[in-house]
């Protein structure tokens, strides 16, 4: 029987969340970690597969150089000393997923440790979670449970497995206990897991997509009176599989390990499920010796000593990471924080960068993609970077508006022309018949039509009150179907008027 | 001198799924030992400064290129599996764990 929950704030009050992240990241090589099979998502169970990631007797590993070199730029990448010499091991468990009966992995000796990632929070504070390690192993096939309830295994007769994924490599990235968060742990985590999928992406090791289980989540979470007082009984929430997942398992955990102790009980040592639907927890297994893996050094692979030259060489290779560009972008676009908050949020850093490179101003560009771009991903509810128009085309477009070619509002028409795949904004223009009308003669026989129309405005004008010039615009808008330079269009009724 | 007790023995066995029958407890209690007083030998005369073995060859970095090889054809793969079902391994209900 679960205790009622206490209410999130009231349990941060009284106590110091101290929380703890695992996540797996897969790398994106062409290969798996130990063997030629495809390293890829989907296709037809059991067609990614050699002797090696099947366990057949006999079969030895070899690492994938690819694989050693992502890990250590992932290692470099989260600040973190890459090890001058490092082994596998075997860690031993039973459980059809893992062919071999072991996991190969990394115990004592990780690639890469000691490390940590300033992640930015909502509202632009920089917060430091130190990582403790990051090691290399093997992913596991995938189970499907045939008989139980919903798929899972309680009630299932038996279980079919597909060893596709099997041998896939991961990096395990482990933090060391995150203190000082306080009642901000749940946005820590969140921000935490975002910031290693962009810097995994930024490195260009793995595609990152959480959705797709490339970036795996485990959440630990305990509880102490006071950030002085020793560390709590942590739980382990399993497998949180979206970022608004891990916030919310975060909370959750908080509110129950505070209903927990505030009723003297201790807090169990065990890990828990998260339940995507109503944002709780449940128990899974306590933790046991069932979870004494017997790790030892794996005898069928060599040990790893990367050469320093190749790790320097790495480290030099290493692009800007997201928290250091962002920084820049921001100071070199003037935004104000909520401006910049915005466009991170919408997913639009860098679509505004390759905006700005085009020649257009950061302020314009983000004015297309804040603006009008983002009213119409909305509609369609996509992502902006999916809409069928290219930072390119955005700069051309502006830059026809700055040369007076046309103007903002037959911009939109040229863009809509952009959208429905009828070209570049030049060629739209050309093929729509959207120049500008700049001739003067035609723009003059609109404006005297549309004075003649108004009378009383040319006395108004000339007695100083210039309100009913912006209605002739208007009017002259109109007639020439907003194909008008504005600006020429005052000049020529002002001339007009004033003779 | 290190030495196992029959409990340790019984508990290894457990974790490496091992079932022994009470004859063969006594019996590998009594040879592992024999064992683990060969290794107890051994770390007399091991000092600091020699690192721990985990392969007899002094050989690093043995790495292959990041290589597709084709996999291995799904009909092979069903003919040598004990049960098999929609492309997939079919094995036993798994107990005792979620």
């Amino acid at each position: 029987m679960e205790t009622a929950l206490v209410p999130y704030e009231d349990a941060v009050k009284r106590y110091d969340p101290v929380i703890g992240i695992e996540v797996h990241v897969e790398l994106s090589t062409k290969s798996k970690m130990f063997c030629g099979a495809e390293n890829t998502a989907g296709g037809e169970p059991n067609t990614h597969v050699t002797e090696v990631c099947l366990g057949l007797p006999g079969t030895l590993p070899v690492l994938n150089r690819t694989a050693l070199e992502y890990a250590i730029r992932l290692g470099l990448a989260l600040n973190c000393t890459i090890a001058p010499s490092c082994r596998f091991a075997r860690k031993n468990y039973f459980y059809p997923d893992i062919p071999k009966n072991y996991q190969t992995s990394q115990s004592d000796e990780p690639i890469a440790s000691d490390g940590y990632v300033d992640v930015i929070l909502d509202d632009g504070e920089t917060f430091r979670v130190p990582i403790e390690r990051a090691h290399m192993e093997e992913d596991a096939g995938k189970n499907t449970h045939i008989g139980g309830d919903d798929g899972r295994i309680h009630g299932a007769l038996y279980s079919l497995v597909d060893y596709n994924r099997a041998g896939v490599p991961l990096v395990e990235i482990v933090t060391r206990p995150i203190e000082g968060a306080g009642d901000r742990a749940p946005e820590v985590a969140r921000k935490y897991v975002e910031t290693l999928r962009d810097i995994a992406r930024a490195i260009d090791v793995s595609e990152a997509r959480m959705e797709r289980g490339q970036v795996r989540a485990d959440v630990n979470l305990s509880l102490r009176p006071t950030p002085e007082s020793p560390l709590g009984t942590r739980t382990e929430t399993k497998n949180v599989n979206s970022f608004r997942a891990i916030e919310s398992a975060v909370r959750y955990e908080v509110s129950r390990h505070a209903a927990v102790l505030d009723s003297g009980q201790p807090v169990f040592q065990e890990t828990r499920h998260f339940h995507e639907e109503d944002g709780s927890t449940s128990p899974g297994r306590a933790k046991s010796d069932a979870d004494d893996y017997r790790y030892f050094p794996e005898p069928d692979l060599v040990p790893v000593a990367p050469d320093p030259a190749w790790v320097e060489e790495i480290r030099a290779g290493l692009p800007e990471m997201p928290a250091q560009r962002r920084a820049r972008l921001h100071k070199a676009w003037g935004y104000t924080d909520a401006e910049m908050r915005d466009v991170v949020n919408a997913g639009a850093l860098d679509l505004i960068d390759a905006t700005t490179a085009s020649g257009v101003t950061a302020a314009a560009a983000r004015k297309w993609w804040m603006g009008e771009l983002s009213r119409i991903a909305k509609q369609g509810d996509v992502a902006l970077d999916q809409l069928n128009v290219t930072p390119q085309q955005i700069g051309e477009l502006q830059g026809l508006i700055d040369a007076g070619t046309i103007n903002d509002k037959i911009g939109r028409q040229v863009l809509d022309g952009v959208l429905a795949g009828e070209g570049d904004p030049v060629a739209v223009v050309d093929k729509r018949g959207l120049k500008v009308v700049s001739d003067d003669g035609a723009l003059l026989e609109a404006v005297t039509a549309a004075l003649a129309a108004e009378p009383d405005v040319v006395d108004k004008v000339k007695a100083g009150n210039m309100g009913p010039v912006g209605a002739i615009i208007g009017a002259v808008m109109k007639a020439t179907k907003g194909q008008a330079d504005a600006k020429r269009v005052r000049e020529l009724i002002l001339e007009q008027i004033n003779g | 001198m290190s030495t196992i007790t029959r409990d340790e023995l019984v508990h290894v066995a457990r974790l490496a799924a091992i079932d022994l029958t009470e004859a063969e407890t006594d019996q590998f209690a009594t040879e592992l030992n024999v064992i683990l007083e060969a290794v107890a030998r051994v770390n007399t005369i091991v000092t600091p400064d020699v690192p721990a073995t985990s392969h007899p060859l002094p050989m690093t970095n043995v790495l292959r290129d990041d290589v597709v090889i084709p996999s291995i054809p799904l009909d092979e793969i069903e003919a040598g599996a004990i049960a098999f079902e929609d492309g997939k391994f079919l094995v036993p209900q798994i107990l005792g764990e979620e």
